[in-house]
């Protein structure tokens, strides 16, 4: 049970601004995030999964249920600062997060606000800037950046802080795709071996398939949850909630219909070719 | 016949300071009338610069731009014609939506046209329909409508404009999967319904496959393809080298065949391929 | 591309003047600055003016760079020396040209005032020349932070100067970026009456409050995220530290300012 980071029971969540709160943003949520893992949130604009992202770090409260981190509750004011020094957050917008007029002050902001002794903080921030390859620029402007190295800031700043959890929502969907390839590989590789535990809001399938465990939401519910494998081989659910699957899977799923033999779970081209050269194989040229 | 013709152009950033840089370099390009062109490349290679020549927003520092034949800085008065006849669509055009309800948002392009108030009427409904906008949302405040909702109002703003060539950069930018199979269905819906020219600038190798007849590859300010979507996608190596890709699926097909599985290399969408593979196994029949 | 200008003039360099403590320079050039209007006759206004050129030397700014600076105040110092050519009398000689009576007390008075706006224009530039916008935002927040024991939230006016620095290239852009939108779309502030330019400015604000807002509000979550609470409590990595060449450069100008007033009271005929 301790190992769980962060734990959703029953939550339910309404704006304050809706009109209706019969049709809740999340429904009846129950979920729970162990220490390290890498976790993908895919859900078509709509389905609450930023709602869920900001639950976690006590930016919003549950309108019924609880959230805790770490077994602190969300809801009681005074663990918040303690809640977001585990769980620290990365969002969409690459501008609206950079605080600072260079590079290396932003990363510091945090330490700052934490109190924590100046020569400490020289450390973490060059730590960090090196984590996500950004040490050579700890002096620019941020302005100067491409999107992709002011996420790698942005995840610096965060770093800095020692969270044991980052959330990222929807970093990568301003992004070029050369700056999604590197925020991802970034943060897929301080999960590994920082031992980060991350949770990943996108709805980016190739992106998806690189997380240990998926879960889809659709409605404010979770509707799929498990292994990119198992959660890719549900072709038509996903479909019919408007996500797509990677064009290899919809290959491999269309033509198992037709009646080749092919597995439920292709996820990339490499093993959509090894699946179809196995089932065609009489039909080779030698 | 060229709609759009190209010759020479190029652009500088900061010309005439210290920093001066070239931004694209002597490029000729012929845009024929009706066809949807591709334009690809990385951030930084000048495919922003590029598309904002087509309607005046930049002036070429060398080279000439010709609408229909005639250079469109001849005249320095009428370039604001020009881009009521090129129309071009920014990418996250919704930050850009200001009025007071969606209808005049819509309306801003025909008004400054100095059109009639029947004809404007006209174009704000017919294209507000277009993009599947209802009725009830044209009277209310475009901050009041949703993300998906108010990309269409501003699209809808530059189709009823109605020019002859539309241009849009990255039109499915952000948005997720159900989005951009709305936005991919509007450009093919124009084109077939309007026979306009379209000038299409993306990141997304799939949403090309599905849309454009030629693809425009730019490399550092230079162009170093311009070829058909087949021609263009089987040269996979060289367009990785340049940080570019080809849609997955003609990854999985050029792999099939280096395999010795005998199908097609012109397969770029879902659709084909499956009428490929059953074409190669329906040949011989299977259970 | 707009994306590379550089707010403020910094000139980047690791001079003398580059090196010392921010806080410092800040008091120094103010301190420069009363030492000009000190100056009351030309041995003490050349001292300055001798000074002045040597701060330029020890900045190692190219001088084409600073004359840059001076000159968009070169009107006011060809106006000023006008006026006081024409209009003052005295002195040992005058010279009668057409209806204008040229005083010797009206040229000295012309180079006396022409000299001394250009040394306060350049020392303040050799500041903004020698130290960047976060510096001085910095410098200008430990200097006032006295001030709290007045009730005044020196902290947050300091976060605001520089959330204004940071964004200040990003609003910029943005502008840009909505211009060239509704540009395509036909706008136009180029021509028509000063009204309708006007009024054709409001599709490009309009958007830009907007968006303005949207940014503020996002921002403020993310610096909260950041367990952002105030000013209190709050360490700072970069410390200040005075050094020897601080202490050395204070005491320096407070002997220039010291040889001014003694200049002025034995030395020359005063002009002032």
């Amino acid at each position: 049970m301790n190992e769980h980071i962060i734990n959703f029971e029953n939550v339910n969540f309404t704006y304050d601004s809706q009109e209706d709160c019969n049709s809740p943003v999340l429904r009846n949520l129950s979920l729970s995030i162990d220490k390290g893992e890498f976790v993908a949130v895919l859900g078509h604009n709509g389905s609450g999964k930023s709602t869920l992202a900001k639950l976690t770090n006590a930016i919003l409260i549950p309108s019924s249920g609880t959230v805790t981190v770490n077994g602190l509750d969300t809801k009681n004011d005074d663990n918040t600062n303690a809640i977001r020094q585990t769980v620290g957050m990365v969002f969409q917008n690459p501008d609206n997060q950079i605080v600072a007029t260079i590079v290396e002050d932003d990363v510091a902001f945090g330490p700052e606000n934490l109190g924590v002794p100046p020569a400490q903080i020289r450390q973490r921030v060059d730590e960090a800037l090196a984590a996500v390859g950004m040490y050579e620029y700890r002096d620019r402007e941020p302005h100067k950046l491409s999107g992709g190295q002011k996420q790698r800031v942005a995840i610096a700043g965060i770093l800095a802080m020692q969270t044991d959890c980052m959330v990222l929502d929807e970093p990568t969907a301003m992004l070029d795709p050369r700056g999604r390839a590197e925020v991802l590989n970034t943060v897929l590789e301080l999960n590994r071996e920082k031992d980060i535990t991350v949770i990943y809001i996108t709805h980016f399938m190739d992106e998806a398939v690189e997380a240990n465990r998926v879960l889809v939401m659709d409605n404010g519910e979770i509707v799929l949850d498990g292994t990119p494998k198992e959660v890719f081989s549900q072709v038509e659910l996903l479909q019919s909630i408007g996500l797509d699957v990677p064009q290899a899977s919809e290959l491999c799923y269309l033509m198992k219909k037709e009646g080749l033999p092919l597995p439920n779970d292709v996820l990339n081209a490499q093993e959509c070719i090894d699946a179809l050269v196995a089932a065609l194989e009489e039909y080779r040229c030698p | 016949m060229s709609v759009i013709s190209i010759t020479g152009l190029t652009h500088f950033y900061n010309k005439g300071t210290p920093f001066e840089s070239v931004a694209i370099h002597d490029i000729n390009l012929e845009i024929q009338k009706g066809e949807l062109l591709a334009i690809i490349g990385h951030t930084g290679s000048g495919k922003s610069t590029l598309i904002q020549h087509f309607n005046g927003l930049l002036k070429p520092d060398k080279g000439v731009v010709k609408f229909n034949g005639s250079d469109i800085w001849e005249n320095k008065k009428h370039i604001r014609e020009v881009r009521f006849n090129v129309g071009l669509c920014f990418q996250y055009p919704e930050y850009q939506l200001f009025e007071e309800t969606v209808y005049k948002d819509i309306a801003f392009g025909p008004q400054n046209m100095k059109l009639d108030e029947s004809e404007i009427d006209r174009r704000v409904r017919k294209a507000a329909e277009f993009v599947g906008l209802k009725d009830e949302l044209l009277e209310k405040s475009p901050f009041d409508l949703s993300g998906g909702e108010k990309r269409r109002a501003a699209i809808a703003g530059v189709l009823a404009m109605e020019p002859s060539v539309l241009i849009m950069d990255e039109p499915t930018a952000g948005l997720d999967p159900r989005g951009r199979e709305k936005i991919i269905q509007l450009i093919k819906k124009y084109r077939e319904e309007t026979g306009s020219t379209v000038v299409l600038v993306s990141h997304s190798m799939e949403d090309v496959a599905r849309l454009a007849d030629r693809i425009l590859v730019m490399e550092n300010g230079s162009p170093v393809m311009l070829s058909s979507v087949k021609s263009v996608f089987s040269q996979r190596s060289r367009l990785v080298s340049m940080g570019l890709n080809v849609p997955q699926i003609a990854q999985v097909f050029s792999g099939l065949r280096s395999r010795g599985l005998p199908v097609s290399a012109d397969i770029f969408t879902v659709e084909e391929g499956v009428k490929e593979l059953l074409r190669v196994s329906q040949g011989r029949g299977i259970q | 591309m707009i994306k590379d200008i550089t707010i403020g003039q910094y000139f980047p360099g690791n001079s003398v003047l580059h090196r010392l403590d921010s806080r410092m320079k800040l008091v120094l050039t103010l301190m420069l600055i009363v030492a000009v209007f000190l100056c009351r006759g030309f041995y003490s206004l050349g001292l300055v003016f001798i000074l002045t050129l040597l701060l330029v030397l020890l900045s190692r700014v190219p001088v084409k760079t600073v004359a840059k600076s001076v000159r968009p105040i070169v009107f006011i110092v060809i106006f000023t020396a006008v006026l006081n050519v024409f209009y003052t009398s005295g002195g040992s000689w005058t010279y009668q040209f057409w209806i204008f009576k040229i005083s010797e007390k009206g040229v000295m008075m012309a180079v006396f005032m022409a000299v001394r706006i250009v040394c306060l224009v350049v020392i303040s530039s050799l500041l903004t020349y020698t130290t960047t916008p976060t510096a001085l935002t910095d410098a200008m927040e430990r200097l006032m932070s006295p001030l709290t024991v007045l009730k005044i939230d020196v902290h947050t006016l300091a976060m605001m100067m520089t959330l204004a620095l940071r964004f200040i290239p990003t609003l910029i852009e943005e502008i840009d970026r909505i211009m060239s939108a509704q540009k395509a779309r036909g706008a136009d502030w180029e021509s028509g009456s000063l009204v309708s330019r006007a009024k054709a400015l409001i599709p490009v604000l309009i958007p830009l409050f907007v968006s303005s807002f949207r940014r503020a509000y996002e921002l403020a979550f993310a610096m909260e995220c950041r367990c952002y609470t105030g000013g209190k409590g709050r360490t700072r990595m970069k410390q200040m530290k005075i050094r020897f060449s601080d202490i050395a450069a204070l005491i320096f100008v407070c002997l220039i300012i010291a040889a001014i007033v003694l200049m002025d009271l034995f030395l020359s005929k005063v002009l002032l």
